[in-house]
């Protein structure tokens, strides 16, 4: 270990240089293992306590907060968390969807300005992807109220009677977490966009491909590193979303999130809460891995 | 220039209107002369002469203001030695492969699960240290957690990028430790600190979920207030307070993209 190495132009040896690196390293490091890796792992640990008769922790371990979870509560079987749980993957799954479906026709539209105008438009999707998301949420409660003209529509339609706003619903949700995420989807993408390699494009059409074939065989396989950061990007923060299932979607519409933050906030039952977090948490590392193995089959790098 | 399918141009345009029509709808009622109900009443500046007269809003105002200083002046000097510490020493593979593992963790934790978790951690280290308790100190240690990786890995990419020859250099001339990281590291590596504290502070000054769960009722922060709000109703001042906001975000992003583009250039 001891034995002398130029690093970098400086004689010195292996020793001496891990020791500062870990000066270097141990305070961002310890930081985030203090306070992320540590809670997260008390956050386990209190899946399994107990919630007190005053919503305090007690440190009686059962698990009782799963089989709660798994729909086993004080009055039998109900698969209403279930439903929470199925809701948010579904909602998440369509938000993606159909942010990556509106994502391409903006990103071409985009790539083919001049290159002068070029950057006025990409800033267009770069403001809404840094306002804030409470603003966001709270324009979407404005613009669907009774008097506005969306609203009017619906009730000229007969969808909704007169003077009730379009929320909360389910369609409400949809619209808030599309427009949320969907800067998420076209920015990623709009990078790869810009680096298409054309000639492919043309040689597909040389060779009479049709014009689905010429987007599966020549655009697709070029934009899967973009699509696949704006899906991570999406995917999993729409999963805990709660802002906007809270303004749009109302008590009747639930998503993971709101189940997190009702137990932390009014039920005040951590044990429960943490137990849906780690629900979440499971959620999320199995769309990872799957996001890793499809990305790998595709990419191999 | 190609020639696309009619459809490529209008669902663009789509989904752009789609993203600023409720904005838009915001920046207009924000200057609308009506207390109650959304019809047009006429131009007026009031509201936005309420809210500089608000003490609660002004609160908020300074309340997140610290908090994104605060929390980014840390988070910028950690994160910064951080991404020198992983990058320009000789980690074993194995190690090396840990330490990034630790610096991922903020990026690709679902942000309600980490608020929940140092939610619970708080109120158990409250047991022991009764400074823990909800409030500014809470959310700035929340904050900082995911800066200083974003930061980290911001300077890390501009440490990739400018290779160590410079230190190389620096060396074969007889540089020592401390001058090398001040006088050659430091200045090269601006363009990545800097954005790297433009892009934590940013993050701080939009954050909601982990300060929800970490605030105190005295230290509520901008996005907060808005939350409260208008879980009681919509209101004009909000209209303006938004309105507000977005200008400022309008603002960052402007210059930012100068910023950046301005290093491209260099």
């Amino acid at each position: 270990m001891s034995s002398h190495l130029v690093w970098h132009g400086e004689l010195t040896t292996r020793k001496t240089l891990l020791r500062r690196g870990f000066y270097f390293a141990a305070p961002g490091m310890i930081w985030i293992l203090l306070f992320l890796a540590l809670p997260s792992l008390l956050l386990v640990v209190v899946s399994f306590t107990t919630r007190g008769a005053y919503g305090q922790i007690e440190w009686s371990f059962t698990l009782e907060n799963f089989k709660r979870l798994c729909g086993f509560g004080l009055y039998g079987w109900s698969a209403d968390y279930f439903i929470i749980l199925f809701r948010s993957v579904h909602v998440a799954f369509w938000t993606t969807l159909i942010c990556i479906l509106l994502s391409y026709p903006l990103c071409f539209y985009i790539a083919n300005k001049p290159e002068r105008t070029r950057y006025f438009w990409l800033t267009l999707i770069i403001i809404p992807f840094w306002t804030n998301l409470v603003i966001r949420a709270y324009a979407w409660l404005l613009v669907l109220a009774p008097q506005l003209p969306l609203a009017r529509i619906a009730n000229a339609l007969g969808l909704v009677p007169e003077g009730t706003p379009l929320y909360p619903s389910s369609f409400a949700v949809y619209l808030g977490m599309v427009a949320t995420f969907l800067p998420f989807v076209a920015l990623p993408l709009y990078s790869s966009v810009e680096k298409l390699d054309w000639a492919l494009v043309e040689a597909a059409n040389d060779l009479y491909a049709g014009k689905i074939r010429v987007f599966l065989h020549a655009i697709w396989p070029q934009t899967v590193p973009g699509i696949s950061v704006g899906i991570t990007l999406t995917f999993i923060p729409a999963m805990g979303m709660f802002v906007i299932p809270d303004f749009l979607g109302g008590a009747k519409y639930m998503l993971i999130g709101n189940l997190i933050q009702q137990q932390f906030g009014t039920s005040r039952d951590w044990p429960f809460g943490a137990a849906v977090s780690l629900a979440l948490m499971v959620l999320t590392l199995v769309g990872l891995h799957f996001q890793r193995k499809r990305g790998k089959k595709v990419e191999p790098i | 220039m190609r020639r696309f399918h009619w459809l490529v141009p209008a669902t663009a345009l789509g989904a752009l209107a789609f993203l600023y029509v409720p904005l838009m709808a915001v920046a207009v009622f924000s200057v609308n002369n009506s207390r109650f109900g959304l019809s047009w009443q006429g131009f007026t500046l009031k509201w936005y002469a309420k809210l500089f007269a608000n003490e609660q809003i002004l609160e908020a105002a300074w309340n997140t203001l610290m908090l994104a200083t605060i929390s980014t002046v840390v988070a910028t000097v950690i994160g910064t030695i951080l991404a020198i510490g992983l990058d320009r020493f000789p980690w074993s593979k194995r190690s090396f492969s840990l330490l990034d593992i630790n610096l991922h963790l903020p990026v690709v934790t679902p942000e309600i699960v980490f608020a929940a978790a140092l939610a619970v951690a708080f109120g158990v280290l409250r047991l022991v240290f009764s400074i823990f308790e909800p409030g500014l100190l809470n959310m700035i240690i929340g904050h900082i957690t995911f800066q200083v990786s974003f930061v980290a890995l911001v300077v890390r990419a501009r440490l990739e990028a400018i290779t160590s020859d410079f230190e190389e250099a620096a060396r074969d001339l007889y540089a020592d430790n401390a001058y090398l990281l001040r006088r050659v590291m430091l200045p090269l590596l601006k363009p990545g600190i800097v954005g790297g504290a433009m892009l934590a502070f940013t993050l701080s000054l939009d954050d909601f979920v982990v300060s929800f769960f970490t605030a105190g009722p005295t230290s509520v922060t901008l996005p907060l207030y808005i939350y409260a709000i208008v879980r009681r109703g919509v209101t004009p001042e909000i209209h303006a307070l938004s309105t507000l906001a977005l200008t400022v975000t309008v603002v960052l992003v402007m210059l930012s993209e100068r910023f950046t583009r301005k290093q491209n250039k260099e």
